[in-house]
């Protein structure tokens, strides 16, 4: 309840989002509060990860995107024209559904984002990538193998190094795009684990398929349903009380 | 029904037999060439036919002259033709996807990559010997053959660029890069063993090509070792051409030794890119 | 930062277009000296004319003994290449183990590499030599060697192709030939060649265009002597070859004579560029058959 007195770390006012002329997100409006760990859960198609990708305009690149509405971090409207999409970047991280680090060495992929900064210096490279696989949990492991290229590590240790990459550059929001789908029971439960922990420092917002996971680890959880946000509520409130029947039927399985 | 079978069936052995044969054909060929040219030419392969100048005298002659002028060539034309190549390419599939100048650009190189080499010399002799007047020298000579093998680099850098996945590209803008700053650091080290695989094949091609260099000048008969880029200067495949249309034996041996040498340069070159690719392709096993 | 982006991507397609700047030099070029040249000679002449002798006293400028010369030794050299190159493509596709497929490719390839002037000499020292003994009738310089030795360093390009060609054709058309029954032999020229015809057709017609631009093969064992024939067994000129003869000789720039290698530029020119476009055109619209 205090929490909700706090300023909103991430507002979105009547959003709509077109392909050409297919509509992909119908007026849909979220507010998110920081230090949270928000799920995006609906069936394949209904819009949750083109709505991530709206926060850190990941989806300028596709061709025909349009966009009406607002989105606001920390009161700034990030689509404003003024707004440069490299700094937006930086204070949003992304994390994605397959591990994608590059092919380099595991200390390469941590310092990349600092490096494209200019931060040059190696006492701060170091110590950003020691912090970085601490706070991803993985530093134990990789420690002396910072060298090693980090396509030789295992799935859920290259979804980490990714992780630890997109923290180095120290993001106030992290989004994942289902981080752990890709990976194995194991590397899935160290995750949401991390999830957990990560949620101190940072706003988190995950889009997951899978429900149990969902209720894992948010705090809160916006159902989605062919682009419309059908419902946002505390967790436990959508799983054993929601308001609306469609997640009803999403929740215990009746499609999807 | 069954005599149809066996028709068939013998028509098929027999095509693989002859499938056989018209492979092993080119083989073939391939080793009849090599052997010839072994055969008469590998007793002229001593110190002084490598560092001889010019002489009417089939046994004084030697390589000395043109072998700089490839290495030259090979200097020059790299150092025009690599980065023009690498940047267009860069251009073309990073940054120009959607324009029309790019799809303009790319029916021109398409196009470029089947005119015949010496229409190449006739514009060289034009713009570079003539109107810049740069002369029959190895600037002009290596300012040819780029502008030849470019479509060569710019197809094998994009093939390379294209190869990256699109997701070390979404990694890099998610954590902030800009559009170069991604290329440079990602795109091109990751594309790197392509790229450069293609480009010591297009140097192969340059230095064995020989008709665009004969319509701008370069000579058939000098005597000076070239020592600047505006030098006059020659290059072994003109000197394989000039030795062939002498009648002394002692020439056509003297051509067949040449041979050996520009065969060896070639063959290393094409050796290290296969070996280079093959390289690469294990190491980023996408 | 937003303005460094800006002229990295401008230097980049400064370099890009340094193509586009290559197609109009030679356009400008090649007209700009052959109109000189079509002011002179009038274009019937140059088209209908059956000799070319711009070097001698009595001059003539007809194209057609140098078109002549060219066609010639191309067509011997597809003649030789395409149903080698066909059948490799078709024996490596079809019948050959994967193994065998991947150690020949790159040997093939290797034919593709070697220096034209190397594969000159070993027409006019080998394989004249070898065909004199069976057509003794055969001089010296002539269209058949030359011819048959262009045939086979373009057979990779046939055969490279014309592979691709097949193995895009749909599994579903192969099982559909074998589950009745067919033999490989049957099925790879009742089905698949069929199927992938435009492909070949495609490598032949850029193995002609090839063949065509060819120069230093027939410039070595060819011989300097243009005539309108089909007799592969005397010399002939082709356009190529007179160009480099031009430039080997001491032609005063601007001279009438400096202008026929122009003109024998740009009629070499065409037919390339008209070929390789028809390529691609069958290409294009082909392609679109099994997307």
């Amino acid at each position: 309840m205090v929490k909700d007195l706090m300023s909103p770390k991430l507002i979105a006012k009547d959003v709509n989002v077109f392909y050409d002329e297919a509509h992909v997100i119908k007026n849909v409006s979220i507010s998110i509060q920081p230090n949270t760990v928000t799920a995006f859960i609906g069936p394949s198609g209904c819009g949750k990860s083109t709505f991530l990708r709206l926060i850190n305009r990941m989806n300028d690149y596709i061709d025909g995107f349009r966009k009406t509405g607002d989105i606001l971090i920390d009161g700034d409207d990030i689509y404003d024209r003024k707004v440069r999409v490299e700094e937006l970047r930086k204070k949003v991280g992304m994390v994605f559904q397959k591990p994608n680090p590059f092919p380099k060495s595991i200390y390469e992929n941590v310092i990349y984002g600092l490096r494209i900064q200019g931060i040059n210096k190696k006492s701060v490279l170091d110590e950003a990538v020691e912090r970085s696989l601490k706070r991803a949990a993985i530093w134990e492991e990789v420690k002396d193998n910072l060298n090693k290229s980090a396509l030789s590590l295992s799935g859920g240790q290259q979804q980490r190094i990714c992780i630890a990459r997109t923290l180095a550059v120290e993001p106030s929001i992290v989004l994942m795009d289902e981080p752990a789908s890709a990976l194995d029971p194991i590397s899935t439960a160290k995750i949401e684990e991390l999830i957990y922990e990560l949620k101190t420092q940072y706003t988190i917002i995950i889009v997951t398929h899978n429900m149990q996971q969902a209720g894992r680890v948010s705090d809160k959880v916006a159902f989605f349903y062919i682009g419309e946000l059908i419902e946002f509520s505390e967790t436990k409130e959508i799983f054993i009380n929601p308001k609306k029947e469609l997640t009803q039927n999403y929740i215990t399985g009746r499609f999807g | 029904m069954s005599r149809h079978i066996d028709t068939n069936r013998l028509k098929d052995n027999l095509f693989r037999y002859f499938g056989i044969a018209c492979t092993l054909f080119g083989l073939l060929m391939l080793g009849v060439f090599l052997f010839s040219v072994a055969q008469q030419g590998i007793q002229r392969l001593d110190w002084q036919f490598f560092t001889s100048l010019p002489s009417r005298k089939p046994e004084e002659a030697g390589i000395l002259i043109p072998l700089l002028g490839t290495i030259w060539i090979m200097v020059l034309t790299s150092l025009i033709a690599i980065p023009l190549g690498v940047a267009s390419g860069i251009y073309l599939e990073e940054y120009g996807k959607k324009n029309r100048i790019a799809s303009l650009i790319e029916i021109n190189i398409t196009n470029l990559a089947g005119v015949p080499s010496i229409i190449y010399g006739l514009l060289a002799l034009e713009i570079f010997v003539r109107i810049l007047g740069l002369g029959k020298s190895l600037i002009a000579g290596s300012l040819t053959l780029a502008l030849l093998i470019l479509p060569i680099i710019i197809v094998a850098t994009r093939e390379a660029l294209k190869a990256v996945p699109k997701t070390i590209r979404e990694a890099s803008y998610a954590l902030g890069a800009t559009k170069w700053q991604t290329t440079w650091f990602q795109i091109l080290p990751a594309s790197s063993g392509g790229i450069v695989t293609g480009v010591i094949l297009a140097i192969s091609r340059a230095i064995g090509e020989t008709a665009p260099l004969i319509v701008i000048g370069a000579m058939l008969y000098i005597t000076t070792v070239p020592t600047s880029p505006m030098d006059d200067f020659s290059v072994l495949p003109i000197q394989i051409f000039n030795w062939l249309s002498r009648p002394q034996k002692g020439f056509i041996i003297n051509a067949t030794a040449a041979i050996i040498v520009l065969l060896a340069i070639t063959f290393i070159l094409n050796g290290i890119a296969i070996s280079l690719r093959n390289r690469w392709q294990k190491k980023v096993k996408w | 930062m937003r303005t460094k982006e800006k002229v990295i991507e401008w230097l980049l397609l400064l370099c890009a277009t340094v193509s586009i700047l290559t197609t109009v030099g030679i356009l400008w070029v090649l007209i700009s000296e052959s109109s000189v040249f079509f002011a002179k000679v009038p274009i019937s002449e140059f088209l209908f004319d059956k000799q070319w002798t711009p070097l001698f006293d009595d001059k003539h400028f007809g194209i057609m003994s140098l078109v002549s010369g060219t066609m010639l030794t191309s067509l011997i050299a597809v003649g030789v290449a395409l149903p080698i190159g066909l059948t490799i493509a078709v024996y490596l596709n079809e019948y050959a183990p994967k193994s065998f497929r991947k150690s020949i490719k790159p040997i093939l390839e290797i034919l593709a590499a070697i220096p034209t002037v190397v594969y000159g000499f070993f027409a006019l020292m080998v394989v004249t030599p070898f065909l004199q003994q069976i057509f003794p009738q055969m001089s010296g310089f002539n269209a058949l060697s030359p011819g048959i030795v262009m045939g086979i360093m373009i057979i990779p390009m046939i055969s490279s192709l014309s592979e691709d060609a097949l193995y895009a054709v749909p599994t579903s058309l192969r099982e559909a030939s074998y589950g009745i029954g067919a033999t490989r032999f049957q099925t790879s020229f009742k089905v698949l060649v069929p199927a992938a015809s435009s492909g070949i057709i495609v490598s032949v017609i850029l193995a002609i265009s090839r063949a065509i631009g060819e120069t230093m093969i027939v410039a070595i064992a060819a011989g300097q002597q243009p005539r309108l024939t089909f007799n592969p067994f005397v010399p002939i000129e082709t356009i190529t070859t007179y160009i480099v003869q031009v430039s080997l000789g001491d032609v005063v720039q601007g001279s009438l004579e400096y202008q026929t290698i122009f003109a024998a530029g740009i009629a070499l020119f065409l037919l390339t560029f008209i070929l390789n476009n028809i390529s691609f055109y069958i290409k294009k619209k082909f392609q679109e058959k099994y997307e």
